[in-house]
């Protein structure tokens, strides 16, 4: 890949700076901050603040239920993505509006609500608690609502790349004597790669950050259904603002090398878009 | 395999995109159904190769009926316009799908392909992806694709519309030596009269959803069987008239003998090529006298407008050669007669 765009429309220089102005305004400098701030811990204090029991189970929980979450969006998100392109019925415009609410609704609406439904006492608790599957103040809680927030991504970064994908291709598998899930499997799934990895590194990313919809519905009992947002929160309202700081470098440390590893994963996927 | 189609129809919501169609292809014949874009030969295409259900009528393959067998019981191959390569596979697995469907062995499928790739002369570049070839190339990756298991038919969707000028030429003469080799039935859609006449031994010509004329190209060419291929294929000028007295009709200085079975005053539509003008800067006989209005030069020919008096105008054209040693000059005064022409009952066509 070259560095620098050769294209007809000048002001590469001009947008490039643009770009790390405002990258640096907006993004790196608070991030700097945080982990300047962090710094007035030494390494050893440090350590032990990032790594206490409780903190670690914290960690566990955030990462691991945001991957469940992620995991979930990326099959019904495709399903979802796949009903609203290729067919037509009545209600699909309001369906496809629907697809946003997690955007726009706010997080402890969504939380609340969430916690409503699945409490013991709830619509869908009342019907699960009986075949012991408590959801509301348990880490699967956290998981329903990680999954909430993250489906318009989803569904949002496969829409448009299913829209484009090309009809014909699907036919000369077929003519060449694929059955459907032949097709489906070795054709279009991997047509859909790219942008089917975005769309679930994006949920993950803000499953990882999530903090309104979920501090309703899990509860957070200490070791058991607490998230580090919330720990963090806690930490600030107890005025440790380096202890604070250090979980969030930790945070931001462990979700760069994720994504940074997806973004790797992407490029691998992506090769026959080289042109 | 013989290809037999008996009654086909497919309507979409009341358009007919497929109306009755009948024919039948022989073993290792190169057909090309021409038409114009939605006269429904794609459609046909499509229902031989089994990615459309016919609403009616019946397809034999090899005297077999397989009006509803799968794509892959038909063993048919199928090149689309637009290529339709797997984006995201590499021209090797592209050429292997078909294969790999069929749950070959993988030591099969590298001898296949690679026979493929030298077929298509692309050896050396089965790691590339589609992306990363030119439209000639990736046509021939698609052709060696459909090739690929073995099928005994060849169908192909305008397999050269998206492409220029020259790289068609190519892939016309690359298409009919393939044939010459696999002598497999092959059966291509194309809209480019030319390119009918220059590869396919037989021609289906289509109109709104019905087969107007099967013939050889000559057949097509000379003795069009309706209107419509009278202006589709060639050129043509085309002259409506009257019949003036019995067996007899006049435009302008221009008589024509018609079929005596048409009436006296019955209108009718006369063509003519082009070519089919003959052209002389003395007079001989028979030739009406006329002035060059326009003058076009056609490469191998120059085409002349002719002015005929009376507002009429009629289009000659003439190999370069014959037109520079006449020495015709656009204003110049010169003789023609029309030694061949068509005639069509005007009603007929409503």
């Amino acid at each position: 890949m070259k560095f620098k765009s050769t294209g007809i429309l000048p002001g590469f220089g001009l947008t490039m700076g643009f770009t790390l102005a405002y990258l640096s305004l907006i993004v790196l400098i608070p991030l700097a901050a945080l982990i300047l701030k962090s710094t007035t811990l030494t390494w050893a204090q440090f350590v032990q603040e990032v790594t206490s029991p409780r903190v670690m189970a914290s960690y566990k929980l955030t990462f691991g239920a945001s991957l469940v979450g992620a995991l979930i969006n990326s099959v019904f998100g495709v399903i979802v993505a796949w009903v609203l392109v290729r067919y037509e019925f009545p209600g699909k415009k309001l369906v496809d509006a629907m697809v946003d609410l997690p955007f726009a609704l706010p997080t402890a609406v969504a939380g609340i609500t969430l916690t409503a439904l699945y409490a013991p006492t709830g619509w869908i608790g009342r019907l699960l608690e009986p075949l012991g599957i408590p959801v509301a103040y348990t880490p699967l809680g956290v998981v329903v609502a990680l999954t909430f927030i993250g489906l318009p991504f989803v569904v949002r970064t496969l829409q448009p790349v299913l829209e484009s994908l090309d009809p014909e291709m699907e036919k000369a598998a077929v003519s060449l004597g694929a059955g459907r899930w032949y097709t489906v499997t070795r054709v279009i799934l991997p047509t859909l790669a790219p942008a089917w990895i975005t769309g679930s590194s994006l949920a993950f990313a803000r499953a990882v950050g999530e903090y309104g919809s979920v501090v309703f519905i899990a509860g957070n009992m200490p070791m058991k259904t607490e998230i580090t947002p919330l720990l963090i929160i806690t930490k600030l309202e107890q005025y440790d603002y380096a202890g604070a700081t250090s979980i969030g470098v930790v945070m931001l440390v462990i979700s760069f090398t994720l994504l940074l590893a997806i973004n790797w994963l992407q490029s691998r996927t992506g090769v026959h878009r080289i042109h | 395999m013989s290809i037999e189609v008996r009654g086909l129809c497919k309507h979409y919501n009341g358009f007919k995109a497929v109306h009755n169609v009948s024919a039948k292809l022989e073993t290792g014949s190169l057909t090309a159904l021409l038409g114009p874009s939605g006269s429904g030969k794609s459609t046909l295409l499509r229902m031989i190769a089994g990615l459309e259900v016919p609403d009616s009528g019946e397809i034999h393959l090899t005297g077999r009926e397989a009006t509803f067998a799968s794509a892959k019981e038909r063993n048919v191959g199928f090149v689309f316009q637009h290529y339709a390569l797997f984006k995201h596979m590499t021209v090797f697995e592209n050429i292997a799908f078909g294969l790999r469907v069929r749950k070959q062995g993988e030591r099969g499928i590298q001898d296949r392909v690679f026979e493929l790739l030298k077929l298509i002369q692309l050896t050396g570049y089965e790691k590339r992806y589609p992306s990363q070839l030119s439209g000639g190339q990736r046509q021939r990756v698609a052709v060696a694709r459909a090739l690929a298991p073995r099928p005994e038919v060849l169908l192909l969707d305008e397999p050269f519309g998206a492409l220029d000028a020259k790289v068609r030429e190519e892939l016309r003469e690359w298409i009919l030596r393939l044939h010459e080799e696999t002598n497999m039935t092959t059966l291509f859609v194309t809209h480019d009269q030319q390119e009918a006449m220059e590869v396919a031994g037989r021609i289906l010509i289509m109109n709104h959803g019905e087969i107007e004329q099967d013939g050889t190209p000559i057949e097509i060419f000379d003795q069009p069987a309706t209107h419509f291929i009278a202006q589709f294929v060639g050129e043509s000028n085309f002259i409506d008239t009257e019949v003036s007295e019995k067996g007899l009709a006049v435009w302008g200085p221009f008589r024509f003998s018609v079929a005596p079975s048409l009436p006296v005053g019955k209108k009718i539509r006369i063509y003519f090529r082009p070519n089919d003008v003959y052209m002389t800067a003395q007079f001989e006989t028979l030739q009406v006298r006329a002035r060059i209005a326009k003058t076009r030069f056609k490469g191998t020919t120059i085409e002349y407008k002719l002015d005929i008096g009376e507002d009429k105008y009629i289009s000659a054209q003439i190999p370069k050669g014959v037109a520079l040693a006449s020495g015709f000059k656009e204003g110049g005064e010169v003789y023609a007669a029309i030694t061949a022409f068509h005639v069509f009952p005007i009603d007929a066509e409503g």
